[in-house]
């Protein structure tokens, strides 16, 4: 029995489609998952439900029927009554989505008198009940809190209690956990897995990723362009997906079983959502098409067990090989390090009171070490505020350092003045997480790249040199020379960062510190660029320094790798080693954590709690205050290096 | 003896802004060559009410900039002797205007009057009349009873000559553009924002017919209180507003450039300094710091009449000190927005890009951060200039604005005022100044408001 | 919280001297008191003995910054920097070329200055934002549309206008209210109505559009659409959610003017004839007397930084991210 029916809703923005004929049924207690890549509807398709679109977006067509209603036919105060009450929703980004200067409790009680008729004490006792339940710690107190005084998982959880307010049979869960750590993310899961089979609630989760899907989707949707492709319960389609663009959103995954080969790419992006088309609209990125995709759109062809989708080859696509790569290319024959970091400290005052005193710092980076050889890749992993950006900055000496030292094929960088490092930085250079905000709006992807040839090369380059070697670049990350002339508005996320990297490229740097550089792209897309960094290292002999907190990436292209945890290095070594048999405890959670596109749940228990603020470190060992082992010798002093193995250095006293 | 006609006068209000044009018509053609630009721009010319706000704008500045051509008239030649010129400095405007500018009455009289407004004792007789005027309405002898019929006359004779020039002009453009004229109403071609264009320009001209008609007999708006016409004193009005929108900014604008970057990028002590200095001149009501700059500045002025050749120069050196004052004390707005800007962007990943290169301070700020503030910068120049045309006329008010002897909004109703008291009231010289000034600054603010929608990010997206 | 306050009074201390030199600069350094005098005496009177005179009757005969005539201490007491400039901290204003004390002038003006200025600006507000909020909540209607448009016309309108006109058609036609004029009392109020409505009316275009922007901007944030989700009214959505943090932008211009209200409008009160400080001013303009004009631009530069400060406190009043941190 569905709860949910939704037949052929049409969304349009102006002359934008966001939303182009979706139809489907939730049934009541399932939880069913809308998988894609941004840009493909998803989220309009949730707002359209709870007709909370934005001013300018409209349905035009189709059919809504919650519990047997017509939503879109409903007078908006009897849909009020359906939001919050029937169909609770949660965000993507609790930072925003919660009022920052209405108390926990108040937002919460809002919509208890809404939905539930209480008020005053009974809708107060109520409230806690409800951050208990989503697993809010000591929840009188939390009450009177602030959002901002919470963390980034606690606010999402007090999302969760404010959408449970109202009873709701159907929670909209819109990129529920994107913005947070995979410990954290980890939890919020289980969390809401948790609820839906103790309130009997049916869950629509959106979502971009595919391990997400795996560890809660009762049944899947992949939507692309507007449409939905493919329909499947779980284990079809984790045994066999059957769309084109599903298998290749499986094949894009990047692990470690892919290591050193190339991962299959889907070519170009997903077309604009004003793009009409006549025939299948995966037929220009489609290995597979055929001359009938082009002039008709597919129907819907069932397979079996429920799974159904819209291609017209006949049976499951076939298996996308992945291309073999060259190997693991880098020799070891090299002994001395591109770069030495040795116990680098980035502080940043607390300053406090009358006379703005530093009363305290924010210990950033506190005190890390590591070895980086020519060719390599080094990953530095870490959940977000662990401070390894800040580091990567540190070592280009775009944030001095407070302490240690960092040496640059034997020279000393920390010690030079700006103007001494000049020379030094064309060795090292950096790509940014950001492709939208690492390329000036309003400078040519021609001068974008050139600036840093005239900086480094005396700004006497002639300018027929430098365009000259501009074309080969782009050439060399997969964009075409006539680019040269256009505006960074003109590109996709995937190109932009091509172009931040043919940026750092035209100085012929050793040592490439990339930047989360594929956090904000999608999975197809990150695989392109996961290509051609591989590509590169190998044709230029690049030594990477690779910061993120994907671990797939990390499987998939370190050869060492280093884990932070509050400002410190906390499990270092080669990847071969540390990947397989993690021995830090938070090595070992933050692997655990990652949800696997098997279903198969870790032995390793969960973290509970947040990491500490940097300002204000825990004593002892960092860590201890999550840690399931910890001890008082842990709460006293911080452990020292333990070496295992060829490479492994582990700072843990329960290690081993 | 060969003189010229006419000797051109160069004021320095007249040199800055010719060179302000110059550097807008520079500017087009660089934006044209900016996509994002482009883009912006393309939105503007796009939007109906700011094309339409636009060509008004364009009226007063034609006028303003006609009024900006100043010359000195040769006087009648003696002969033997040198070609000598008038002191008077004169304008285009005046020479196209010249029938407004020299039949001025003996005092007030009202719109359309054929009298004066004041009794006087006549000549030849003990009582107190209404004199005729000398040219309001002269042309009608003693036929006072045709007074009416002529004025309607005159009205649709102006309206007939506008709409001819009005549609001269519409089927001009439809006959380039190749459409007939009326599909060119209904639907517009070129977009609709030609219409609006055009839509406009019928009801100004049928303005500029009715005011060429009716003003070749009578006193459109009356004279004010020396008999001089009140529409003529209306349009001279325009380019001392047009100067005190633009060149204000003019001054203002590099200063909040400079220091609002400065502030932002450098940091420390530099930021503190030039913090302090805005927190230290916004903290003066602005009033009051600017009536205390005029009033020294008018002491300056008054005790070196040396420094000045004819009365006009002097009247022009205090419009400009008085732009130069209203600069200096309003750019802190605008540099404390582009400093906190300024901030922003220089934790963009752009930037630090840049710096990792080893790029310049001074080449960052250029480069990267500048052109990322132009919106902001063009926003606020746009956004200003009405503000500061109403700002004249109050100033003006409180004594602390333009030469008494320099035609303005503010002095025109400056000495308006005096007469408010007068029963029944004269009340044309101040209608027409709020009515142009109204006009004037209606257009800015429309225009203002479609370059900010199509400027500001947060607009767009 | 205390040590802020106290950090931020402190922080007022340079930016007030700083004013102080640039008006001691702007009256004493570009103009010696010699030109003021002829320009004061006009070009017949002048000979070098009125223009002492003038400057003794009004102490400006002292060096400007050093005193070499003078004894130890009053070196730097007896010039005209100390005795002009630096007794203004202590509230010594001096007095006005008319030999009135312009501290005690000030303290009877203030009165009728406040009772203009404070109904003007807490109506000018309520109305402000109640039109505000109403074009929100119509937002993209023909209603919210042409409100703008009504509101960018009125903020064209010129506040002598205003004035004007409502005085002619209020006064001289309706003959309503008397047409200017001041007396003590409860009889205050039939002088005040017609300059309060007059005040609200000439602002109320400019402020109305600014708060809708306010207001939009916060509409359009995350956690408007959270709060819809939960099935909330769109008038709880507004006032409960939208207004509470659209306060913390409109707190920023808002709360810097209030202290500044002791300074009374320069139009409104000299048209009215009120005897307030802003009808002070204009008339200190009018006969260029300096001395007025420097103490009501110390006054007004202390009152903005008061201004400032109480910005600063009401923001953490009015945000806990503020308060609590």
């Amino acid at each position: 029995m569905s709860i949910l029916e939704v037949r052929d809703l049409a969304i349009h923005i102006r002359a934008a489609r966001p939303v182009d004929g979706v139809s489907f049924d939730i049934a009541a207690g399932e939880c069913f998952t809308l998988l894609g890549e941004s840009g493909c509807g998803k989220s309009m398709t949730a707002l359209g439900l709870m007709r909370l679109l934005p001013a300018a977006a409209q349905v035009v067509s189709g059919s809504v029927s919650f519990e047997g209603t017509d939503l879109l036919a409903l007078p908006e105060s009897h849909m009020r009554d359906i939001r919050g009450g029937g169909i609770g929703m949660i965000f993507q980004e609790p930072a925003t989505s919660l009022n920052p200067v209405l108390t926990v409790g108040r937002q919460i009680v809002e919509a208890l008198q809404l939905h539930a008729g209480l008020r005053g004490a009974a809708a107060r006792a109520r409230a806690a009940e409800l951050l208990d339940l989503v697993g809010i710690p000591d929840p009188l107190r939390r009450l009177d809190e602030f959002p901002f005084q919470l963390s980034g998982g606690l606010r999402q959880r007090v999302m969760i209690a404010c959408a449970l307010a109202g009873s709701p049979r159907l929670l909209i869960a819109d990129e529920p956990t994107t913005a947070l750590d995979v410990t954290i993310q980890a939890q919020v899961l289980d969390l809401l897995d948790e609820l839906r089979h103790k309130q009997d609630m049916a869950l629509l989760l959106i979502t971009h990723d595919l391990g997400v899907v795996a560890r809660m989707a009762d049944r899947i949707g992949v939507m692309y362009a507007g449409q939905l492709v493919e329909e499947a319960p779980r284990a079809a389609f984790f045994a066999q997906a059957a769309h084109p663009y599903s298998v290749r959103l499986f094949a894009a995954l990047p692990d470690a079983e892919r290591r050193g080969g190339r991962l299959a790419t889907i070519p170009g992006s997903v077309p604009a959502a004003e793009v009409r088309h006549a025939g299948c609209r995966f037929a220009d990125r489609c290995s597979e098409v055929m001359a009938e995709c082009r002039s008709a759109p597919p129907p819907w062809r069932e397979i079996a067990g429920g799974q159904r989708v819209r291609c017209f080859l006949p049976g499951a696509a076939p298996a996308v090989a992945a291309g073999v790569g060259a190997g693991d290319t880098a020799a070891h024959a090299e002994t001395r390090p591109l770069l030495s970091v040795r116990d680098l400290q980035v502080h940043f005052p607390i300053r406090r009171g009358l006379l703005q005193r530093a009363v305290g710092a924010v210990r950033a980076v506190d005190g890390m070490s590591l070895q980086l050889m020519p060719g390599r890749t080094l990953a530095l992993v870490g959940e977000s505020g662990c401070g390894k950006t800040t580091a990567g900055k540190a070592m280009l000496q775009l944030i001095r350092p407070t302490a240690g030292s960092v040496q640059l094929d034997g020279v000393e960088l920390t010690t030079r003045s700006t103007h001494e490092l000049r020379p030094l930085r064309a060795k090292m250079q950096m790509v940014f997480q950001d492709p939208f905000a690492s390329l000036n709006p309003r400078l040519r992807i021609g001068d974008i790249i050139v600036e840093g040839m005239q900086a480094l090369g005396g700004g006497k380059v002639g300018a027929g040199g430098t365009a000259a070697k501009v074309g080969p670049l782009l050439e060399q990350v997969g964009l075409r020379a006539e680019m040269a002339s256009r505006y960074p508005h003109e590109f996709s996320g995937g190109q932009r960062q091509r172009i931040a990297i043919a940026r750092a490229l035209a100085v012929h740097p050793q040592l490439l510190i990339c930047d989360e550089p594929t956090s904000a792209l999608d999975v197809s897309v990150q695989a392109q660029i996961l290509n051609l960094l591989s590509d590169l290292q190998r044709d230029l002999k690049l030594a990477y320094l690779f910061i993120t907190h994907n671990i797939a990436v990390v499987d998939y292209l370190a050869h060492e790798v280093a884990v932070m945890y509050l400002g410190r290095v906390v499990e270092y070594g080669s990847a071969d080693e540390v990947l397989p048999s993690p021995r830090h405890p938070y090595t070992k959670a933050l692997l655990a954590a990652v949800p696997r596109i098997d279903g198969a749940q870790s032995e390793v228990p969960k973290l509970a709690g947040d990491m500490p603020s940097p300002a204000n470190p825990p004593s002892g060992c960092h860590f201890h205050p999550r840690c399931p082992l910890a001890d008082d010798a842990c709460r006293q002093s911080y452990p020292a290096e333990t070496r295992f193995g060829a490479t492994q250095l582990v700072r843990c006293f329960k290690a081993g | 003896m060969n003189g010229m006609a006419l000797q051109p006068v160069v004021l320095w209000s007249d040199a800055l802004l010719f060179v302000l044009i110059a550097a807008i018509v520079a500017l087009v053609f660089w934006a044209r060559r900016q996509d994002a630009l482009r883009a912006a721009w393309g939105r503007v010319l796009k939007d109906t009410m700011a094309m339409a706000a636009a060509t008004v704008l364009a009226v007063f500045v034609l006028i303003g900039l006609l009024d900006s051509l100043h010359y000195r008239a040769r006087l009648p030649a003696q002969p033997g002797a040198e070609a000598r010129y008038a002191v008077e400095v004169l304008s285009a405007l005046d020479a196209l205007l010249s029938d407004l500018r020299q039949r001025s009455e003996k005092t007030y009289s009202a719109p359309l009057a054929t009298h004066l407004f004041a009794r006087e004792a006549l000549e030849n007789s003990t009582q107190r009349e209404f004199p005729r005027l000398k040219h309001g309405g002269a042309h009608l002898g003693a036929d006072l009873a045709g007074h009416e019929f002529d004025i309607a006359v005159r009205v649709s004779r102006g309206c007939a000559g506008g709409l001819v020039i009005w549609l001269l002009l519409v089927s001009a453009w439809c006959r380039w553009r190749g459409v007939a004229v009326v599909e060119m109403l209904k639907v517009g071609v070129g977009g609709p924002a030609i219409r609006a264009v055009l839509l406009t320009l019928l009801p100004i001209l049928l303005l500029f017919g009715i005011a060429i008609a009716v003003g070749g007999g009578y006193h459109v708006f009356g004279t004010d209180k020396v008999g001089q016409d009140v529409l003529y004193l209306s349009l001279k009005s325009i380019r001392t507003g047009l100067l005190i929108g633009t060149l204000t900014t003019l001054v203002m604008l590099p200063l909040a450039v400079l220091l609002g970057i400065l502030a932002g990028y450098v940091g420390g002590w530099v930021d503190d300094l030039i913090q302090y200095l805005y927190t230290t001149l916004s903290s003066i009501p602005g009033v009051l710091l600017i009536a205390a700059a005029v009033l020294m500045m008018q002491v300056v002025i008054d005790t070196h009449p040396d420094w000045f050749a004819t009365a006009a120069e002097r009247a022009d050196a205090r419009l400009l000190a008085l732009c130069l004052i209203l600069g200096m004390t309003s750019w802190t707005g605008v540099a404390r927005l582009l400093r906190g800007e300024t901030l922003k962007l220089r934790e963009l990943e752009f930037v630090q890009a840049a710096q990792a290169f080893g790029v310049g301070r001074f080449a960052i700020m250029h480069r990267h951060i500048l052109p990322n503030l132009m919106h902001i910068v063009l926003i606020a120049l746009v956004m200003d200039f009405s503000g500061l045309v109403l700002a004249e006329a109050v100033l003006s008010y409180v004594g602390v604005g333009v030469d008494p002897s320099t035609i303005s909004f503010g002095t025109m109703i400056n000495t308006a005022r005096m007469e408010l008291a007068r029963e029944p009231m004269v009340w044309w010289s101040l209608a027409a100044a709020f009515s142009f000034m109204f006009a004037l600054v209606l257009a800015a603010n429309l225009f203002a408001d479609a370059v900010r929608d199509a400027f500001d990010p947060r607009a767009s997206a | 919280m205390l040590a802020y306050i106290i950090r931020r009074l402190l922080y007022a201390i340079p930016i007030l001297i700083g004013v102080n030199l640039l008006t001691f600069a702007l009256f004493f350094v570009v103009n010696t008191p010699d030109d003021m005098a002829r320009m004061q005496l006009g070009v017949k009177r002048v000979t070098p003995e009125a223009i002492q005179k003038w400057k003794a009757e009004r102490g400006y005969d002292q060096p400007l910054v050093w005193n070499s005539a003078a004894a130890g201490g009053a070196k730097l007491t007896e010039t005209i920097l100390f005795s002009k400039s630096v007794r203004m901290f202590v509230g010594d204003f001096g007095r006005a070329d008319d030999g009135r004390d312009i501290a005690r002038e000030i303290s009877t003006r203030m009165g009728p200055s406040l009772a203009i200025a404070v109904p003007t600006f807490v109506l000018g507000l309520f109305a402000a934002i109640s039109f505000a909020l109403l074009l929100v909540f119509f937002r993209a209607t023909a209603l919210d549309i042409s409100g703008v448009v009504l509101c960018v016309a009125m903020m064209s309108i010129s506040g002598l206008f205003y004035i004007i006109g409502g005085q002619w058609l209020v006064s001289k036609v309706w003959h309503l209210v008397p047409i200017s004029g001041y007396s003590g009392g409860l009889d205050a109020a039939k002088f005040l109505i017609l300059p309060v409505i007059i005040g609200v009316i000439g602002g109320i275009g400019a402020s109305t559009r600014w708060y809708r922007t306010i207001f939009l901007e916060e509409i359009s944030r995350d956690y408007v659409r959270t709060a819809r989700a939960k099935g909330l009214p769109e008038r709880v959505v507004l006032f409960r959610h939208v207004l509470r943090n659209a306060l913390i932008p409109i707190l920023t211009g808002v709360v810097v003017v209030i202290p500044t209200l002791f300074m009374g409008s320069l139009l409104t009160e000299s048209f009215f004839g009120i005897p307030g400080l802003g009808s002070y001013t204009i008339d200190a303009i009018n006969a260029q007397d300096f001395a007025v004009v420097r103490s009501m631009v110390f006054i007004g530069s202390v009152l903005y930084i008061l201004g400032l400060l109480l910005t600063d406190i009401s923001y953490t009043l009015a945000d806990p991210r503020v308060r609590l941190q």
